[in-house]
């Protein structure tokens, strides 16, 4: 058999500056929608509760949470400070914009956080994808899902 | 990140373990950002104490546990010595006094009263208001300041020149304790700039009309910082406070300039400082009344709980509701709560407001207000309020339907049980 002629999954490597420390791989979640903290999860079930915002009654807990950043109240920190508590924190969070809110809520939820891409990984990640964060290293592999 | 010596002496435990943890917390904060260095602050304004359901586990191993969990993100549990800098407690989840209408467990009330003692002692003021700039916190142009409440940053930065970035729990807990914050953001003078124009065709006179501005420049902007052109009569506290309030929760803004009058800019060009202007907008009377119609999410007529006072009523607006209300009665199913700074509800009440307020059937809170507590009165279907704000959130939080317009509107409601507002 001729390995060269089957599919092998596609891996992208996309590299920019580490926000916390740490390594972590998952299922990647991916919004193009800033998420509210205070007023806009559910702190108990990692899940989104905004009306209106697409990823409602989803939730992100151990998932890779591809997002543009933060929105809303000063409680954002807080807010997934107590995911973290309850266990149903992201396992990473790779995001666009830079705002205090998502640093600080970055940084207590203590989970690899990484942002400044070379490549806009809200286009480049779907859901779905299998996703390496390696902050120290400022990389995120990326190895697409197959196609249904 | 670059640390003075203090900041070095502090990270290494030699004042303490509560402030080596706030200088932890700090550094992996700063270093997130991107920040070269902290700056030094002396006015902080942020969430420290417990009353809500959720702490109340930690808060039964002791007040320590709680400060250092959730204010300095410590597993390290530390003795909390007292604050560094000038301190405050912005808005909390429970009316000490009304706690009972409220619907609140008295094991919570316990408990907050018990963590009031415990942070009071340590130098954090109970203003326990979202606006502490009405009650002695009015920090001077360019004071470094390390604030939370949308509201309160956009009004601190904007307004009274002062430099603050939107902080949270952990960032404010350990500025507390250390006199230091990130030196990041708008702490930045060309960071501070205008980035668009907003021109305004009409006139924008009364308190609803300015909450009405403030929702559209957020929609339009987001986070960006608006310069205001053509805003006609002379604005106040009152009218800021809900501008302010209502731009940083339809969108993200934390600074703006309204050249002649906010205090960083006399001209136009001097609000931009040599920026580009990123884009221009136009607000006449049809985007007023559309921003007026994406406010309203009910449908119902029969109002059964009024809403006032956010942010948090200043001594005239409770003149004017008293004023309103003067030998009135409210509708029989309506409940209506107006909303002041403890510090001011005194004045009220020896003013004879509060009597007035009381005597039509109404009722002073202080301390909190429903959108941070997420409590109504029971069987709340249809509210009726006069901030942009709360007619923002409330629906989105509790599920109830909302209608928004100017106190009297509201007033009106509370005395007919019907919705009778219009632009």
């Amino acid at each position: 058999m001729d390995i060269s002629t089957e599919a092998k999954p596609e891996t992208i490597e996309l590299k920019g500056r580490k926000v916390v420390a740490g390594r972590a791989e998952g299922e990647a979640l991916v919004t193009t929608e800033t998420i509210s903290g205070w007023g806009g999860i559910n702190e108990r079930t990692g899940t989104v509760i905004e009306r209106r915002h697409e990823m409602r009654g989803v939730s992100f807990a151990g998932k890779i949470l591809v997002f543009p950043g933060a929105k809303g109240s000063s409680g954002w920190s807080a807010y997934f400070h107590m995911t973290r508590l309850n266990g149903v924190q992201p396992a990473a969070m790779i995001f666009t914009r830079m705002t205090t809110k998502i640093a600080l809520g970055a940084v207590v939820t203590r989970v690899p956080a990484i942002t400044e891409l070379d490549q806009d990984p809200l286009s480049v990640i779907e859901t779905g994808d299998w996703v390496v964060v390696d902050a120290d290293a400022g990389t995120v592999t990326v190895t697409k899902k197959k196609p249904a | 990140m670059n640390l003075t010596d203090h900041e070095k002496a502090m990270y290494d435990g030699e004042h303490g373990r509560a402030k080596a943890r706030a200088m932890d917390l700090l550094v992996r904060y700063g270093e997130a950002l991107g920040a070269e260095r902290l700056v030094e602050t002396n006015n902080v304004a942020g969430a420290f104490n417990a009353s809500t359901p959720s702490v109340q586990a930690i808060a039964e191993k002791g007040m320590e546990h709680v400060y250092s969990e959730l204010n300095l993100d410590s597993d390290e549990v530390v003795e909390v010595p007292h604050m560094v800098a000038h301190t405050c407690q912005l808005i909390t989840g429970i009316d000490n006094d009304n706690w009972e209408l409220q619907g609140v467990d008295k094991s919570l009330v316990d408990m907050q009263r018990a963590n009031e003692k415990y942070l009071g002692r340590r130098g954090v003021n109970m203003f326990a208001t979202c606006t502490p700039y009405q009650v002695g916190n009015v920090p001077v142009k360019g004071e470094h300041c390390a604030w939370m409440e949308s509201s309160a940053v956009i009004y601190c930065n904007s307004v009274l020149g002062a430099r603050t970035n939107v902080e949270g729990k952990e960032s404010t807990g350990a500025a507390a304790l250390t006199g230091r914050i990130p030196y990041w953001g708008f702490h930045i003078t060309e960071n501070r700039r205008g980035t668009h124009l907003v021109e305004l065709d009409i006139e924008v006179d009364d308190m609803m009309d300015w909450g009405l501005l403030g929702y559209y420049i957020g929609e339009v902007i987001g986070e960006e910082i608006p310069v205001l052109k053509g805003t006609g009569r002379q604005p106040d506290l009152i009218k800021l406070k809900h501008f302010g309030a209502a731009a940083a929760s339809s969108g993200g803004v934390e600074m703006y300039h309204i050249p002649g009058i906010t205090p960083e800019a006399d001209s136009i060009e001097e609000a931009f400082g040599g920026r580009s202007v990123k884009g221009t907008y136009r607000y006449g009377a049809k985007e007023r009344r559309e921003t007026y119609e994406k406010l309203q999410s009910s449908t119902e007529k029969k109002v059964d709980f009024i809403m006032l006072g956010c942010p948090h009523n200043s001594i005239d607006q409770m003149a004017l509701i008293a004023h309103m209300l003067e030998n009135r009665k409210i509708h029989s199913d309506v409940q209506l709560w107006v909303h002041t700074p403890r510090a001011i509800k005194q004045v009220a009440e020896r003013n004879g407001y509060i009597d007035t307020i009381r005597e039509a059937g109404g009722v002073v809170m202080s301390d909190t207000c429903p959108a941070i507590s997420r409590r109504l009165p029971a069987g709340t279907k249809v509210i009726a309020t006069d901030s942009a704000k709360q007619a923002h959130y409330l629906p989105a939080i509790t599920g109830v339907q909302g209608w928004f317009g100017s106190v009297s509107d509201c007033v009106d409601a509370a005395l007919t049980g019907q919705w009778n507002g219009r632009v």
